[in-house]
């Protein structure tokens, strides 16, 4: 089992992506460096959009995670619901 | 027929229907003329549909997007310029950082540009080319973007003034250069795998995210700005990278072998170019965010280790130099700061000792052995320099035909040598820094015999003359400001005048 | 912090980076578009001949049989550069956008009698091929050309090519109510309606093209200045009189896009032209046997939407246009 992990800009547009990214995937541990934070999470990391909407209380469209996306690792998949990153083994 | 009531389609279907249903088989033309580049590298594709898109951006929201990204980062840029931001960072030396970045990376983001172009033309499928196209696009803005940044420092600073220029000329740049050239000269499905995926998708963030994490601990709010904004595009690389790398393990079982040879070569000629990189983390940033090694073990051997233990499926292996890379952590900021520091006088930008703070903090990053080895060499340019024997090494060193680094690196076990090696083909005698890059070499050598290597020229004649200054006048390396020590340059009398002016205003 | 350190301390020591002060003649600042083009390619010292062209550098000026004593002097007069490319497109789309809400809303599309959905099927649609050879000649010159001057607008170029693909993608989707149906159709007459394979078989020729420069020309002049006046000018207005006045209206961007882009077009051609007399003779005879072509390829388009007489006024109409055009970039 590997990790994947996802990098996101530390500003004020990133913070409530980064909550719905810890609620959702409990057993993703946080780096944080001077502008950016690290999550990574055991094989699977999800994203969901309504967790996003609830956490910043308006619609959010997942394309819209190019704008906060610093780095990843692992395979993608995204759709209009939900973006994941995950490894295969 | 009639307009009816749409019915809803998702973001994979539309996206499907927009790119995919664009191409169609030419019959005026034979496919083979339209795309001549697609079969001679002996890659076999047997359904050019199965390749996956590895994300699904259409042209609108793509301006949409990047839009967005350059309101912000310009905005940025402005008030930087404004506000003369280049006076809040943490040193004056930090600058320097910069003048290697724009002078190797940039030309570096421009030969991506017009590679991704290629491509974008060449690879007979179109979600790759779409996907490679604006790649393309995103590494023309990365180019302007690092000079649209760098161009308030260069108001006030030296050794940024002529960076496309020296790109084509100065010694340590070749290595760059000839880096890409060697990416742009080769095929298609090479150059995916050297740039898409080696140095995209293994690479990159160490160049990126510790280097831009750096800058923000330094006060660069104008490189910080550039380097995360261009990041972001750099996800969408990264996938594009991988969906191709399994695209085509999964078409052929004869492709492993030739991709193999390919991730062997170009994880060993990126890692080289991440020398100066290390460097640069380790010795350059007035404050440091994390020493070389462990950016390397974050980014190459936890996150390439997950990388590559997906790709065993298809038989792939790690590249068989990582163990060697491994080995050099400790040493290859040093050592290639030790290089660099005497042959202060040939660059276009300034080096110095590190102070005694930073000194403590190397020997805690890097342990006894990184004290036994290279304390006493620090102490013993610390003492010419206090009689005022600054070293400088005279001579014109050797160069490695394949990453045409000097031959300063050490053998894999043994940290007080040098490593040489050297092949001879076609009764001539070619030289390595390793043996990464003698095999390199041994795999295509009508392609590295041909290489540009600046030691070379500058013998035959072809660089403005045989003495120093006539070879700094062609690399246009103003003497006196862009080369020699930190100390004692313009720059440094500069900065202290600021920092004079904000003691006087403070006081 | 910045207030603190004084004027005189923060004296400049140049304006430009160096290479763009030699131009200038002069250390004056530069402009963004100066600073993102001028001299940004490489221009010497290659390393490696390339593996799929063993007979030119990687960047190499003969590629093309034009001839500059400098390719920096095919300005682009928009001065685009990444930024306000980008900038200008997506303020350009969000209008696009707001026309597709309002034609929705409205029910703008369902009110466009049958017959004349389908003509629209049969004429705008095969054009997002036609836009998709377009991308990819872009592209190749993009890879290919010779200076930044003329390969970065080419790559903008190419993403804009995509871009009116997509749209009239979008368009087809909504015509079939976001079903395939009407893509299928014309994707169908693109490569088999023998009123289309006069078009088709002139893009795939253009695609095997060699010189850059004649690709440009043949593209984006010759081709282009008589796709866009047929299309986008006499076949929309047709489409308004037969109640498919929404579809003019969902193609303004084109209308839009063409008059900005003509002017960029025009500027390199006429500069290149100017330069010396083997390159004007040389994009005369390209220009002769490209939009010869274009009219030749269109014309059973356009009588088979406007009518034989009108078709064939309207075609003539625009070559004369094109060719006044010509004229005046000293090529006709
Ligand atoms: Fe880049
Ligand atoms: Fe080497």
């Amino acid at each position: 089992m590997s990790n994947v992990s996802i990098t996101l800009y530390n500003n004020d547009e990133s913070r409530g992506l980064i909550a719905a990214i810890l609620k959702d995937n409990p057993a993703s541990t946080t780096m944080r460096m001077p502008g950016v934070v690290k999550i990574d999470c055991p094989n699977k990391l999800t994203i969901l959009r309504e967790t996003v909407e609830n956490e910043l209380g308006r619609p959010w469209d997942v394309q819209q995670l190019h704008m906060s996306l610093v780095s990843l690792s692992g395979m993608v998949d995204e759709d209009d619901d939900y973006f994941t990153i995950a490894w295969n083994h | 027929m009639s307009v009816t009531a749409p019915k809803k389609l998702s973001l994979k279907e539309r996206y499907r229907i927009l790119t995919r249903g664009l191409d169609w088989t030419p019959t005026y033309q034979e496919p083979a003329k339209i795309f001549p580049h697609a079969e001679f590298e002996g890659i076999k594709i047997r359904d050019w549909d199965g390749f996956v898109d590895p994300f699904r951006l259409t042209m609108d929201s793509y301006w949409k997007y990047q839009a967005e990204k350059e309101r912000k980062l310009y905005a940025v840029l402005d008030s930087f310029q404004q506000n003369n931001g280049q006076t809040a960072i943490t040193d004056g030396r930090y600058v320097n950082v910069l003048k290697i970045f724009l002078t190797a990376i940039t030309p570096g983001e421009y030969q991506a540009h017009r590679g991704f172009a290629m491509l974008g033309r060449q690879v007979p499928n179109v979600g790759l080319r779409i996907a490679a196209q604006m790649q393309s696009l995103d590494e023309l803005r990365h180019a302007q973007t690092q000079i649209h940044s760098c161009s308030h420092y260069n108001k006030y600073f030296d050794g940024l003034h002529s960076f496309s220029y020296q790109h084509d000329r100065v010694w340590y740049l070749s290595v760059v250069k000839s880096f890409f050239d060697d990416a742009r000269t080769s095929g298609p499905f090479e150059f995916l795998i050297a740039i898409g995926f080696s140095f995209e998708y293994v690479l990159t963030n160490l160049l990126f995210v510790p280097f831009m994490s750096g800058a923000a601990y330094n006060g660069d709010l104008s490189t910080v700005t550039f380097g995360f904004s261009a990041q972001s595009d750099e996800s969408r690389h990264m996938t594009l990278g991988l969906e191709a790398i399994k695209f085509i393990l999964e078409q052929h079982e004869d492709n492993a072998a030739i991709v193999q040879k390919w991730i062997d070569k170009w994880f060993w000629r990126g890692y080289r170019i991440l020398a100066i990189l290390a460097m640069m983390m380790d010795y350059m940033l007035p404050k440091r965010i994390m020493p070389w090694k462990d950016a390397w073990d974050i980014y190459f051997n936890e996150a390439g280790g997950a990388l590559f233990g997906d790709l065993a499926r298809y038989g792939i292996k790690m590249p068989n130099t990582a163990e060697v890379a491994n080995k050099e952590a400790f040493r290859l900021s040093t050592e290639t700061m030790l290089t660099f520091y005497q042959m202060g006088h040939a660059s276009g930008f300034h080096s110095w000792l590190p102070s005694e703070d930073e000194l403590k903090w190397l020997a805690e990053a890097y342990g006894p052995e990184w004290e036994r080895l290279y304390l006493p060499r620090f102490k013993y340019f610390r003492e010419l320099e206090a009689k005022g024997e600054h070293y400088y090494n005279p001579s014109l060193p050797q160069l490695c035909q394949v990453c045409q680094i000097p031959m300063f690196f050490t053998e894999p076990d043994d940290p007080t040598k040098i490593c040489f090696r050297d092949t001879v083909y076609n009764g001539d005698r070619y030289h390595f820094c390793s043996d990464g890059c003698q095999h390199i070499f041994e795999g295509e050598p009508e392609k590295y015999v041909q290489a540009w290597l600046p030691v070379h020229q500058v013998m035959q004649g072809n660089c403005g003359g045989a003495t120093i200054d006539e070879i700094r006048k062609y690399w246009r390396v103003e003497d006196g400001e862009d080369n020699y020590d930190y100390v004692g340059s313009p720059d440094e009398t500069m900065w202290k005048s600021w920092q004079a002016d904000r003691l006087k205003v403070g006081s | 912090m910045h207030i603190d350190i004084k004027a005189a301390s923060l004296q400049q020591k140049r304006q430009a980076y160096k290479h763009l002060a030699k131009r200038f003649g002069e250390d004056r600042p530069a402009s963004r578009y100066e600073e993102g083009t001028l001299d940004l390619a490489p221009e010497a010292n290659f390393h490696y001949r390339p593996l799929w062209d063993a007979d030119h550098e990687l960047y190499d000026k003969t590629r093309s049989k034009i001839t500059m004593k400098d390719w920096y002097a095919l300005r682009d007069p928009r001065q685009f550069y990444y930024a306000n490319y980008n900038i200008t497109r997506a303020g350009q789309i969000e209008s696009v956008e707001h026309n597709f809400d309002m034609v929705e809303k409205r029910g703008m599309l369902t009110a466009i009698p049958a017959e004349w959905v389908e003509r629209i099927t049969f004429y705008l649609l095969p054009l997002r091929h036609y836009e998709w050879g377009a991308n990819m000649n872009n592209c190749q010159i993009t890879a290919l050309g010779h200076g930044t001057a003329l390969t970065a607008p080419t790559c903008f170029a190419m993403g804009d090519r995509l871009g009116i693909a997509q749209l009239i993608g979008r368009i087809g989707l909504a015509l079939a109510s976001n079903n395939e149906t009407a893509l299928n159709a014309a994707k169908d007459a693109w490569v088999n309606h023998p009123d289309w394979q006069g078009v088709r078989k002139m893009v795939e020729d253009s695609l095997v093209l060699e010189d850059p420069m004649e690709l440009f020309l043949a593209q984006n002049l010759a081709l282009d200045g008589i796709v866009y006046p047929l299309v986008y000018g006499a076949f929309s207005r047709e489409s308004d009189r037969r109640g498919g006045a929404a579809i003019s209206f969902l193609c303004s961007f084109m209308n839009e896009w063409y008059e900005e882009t003509g002017k960029w077009v025009d500027a390199v051609i006429k500069v290149a032209a100017a330069e010396n007399d083997e390159n004007k003779a040389l994009l005369k005879s390209w220009f002769a046997i490209w939009e010869a072509r274009a009219v030749a390829a269109f014309k059973p388009l356009s009588v088979a939407v406007l009518g034989a007489e009108a078709g064939a006024q309207a075609i003539a109409d625009v070559e004369a246009t094109l060719k006044a055009r010509a004229a005046k970039l000293g090529i006709a």
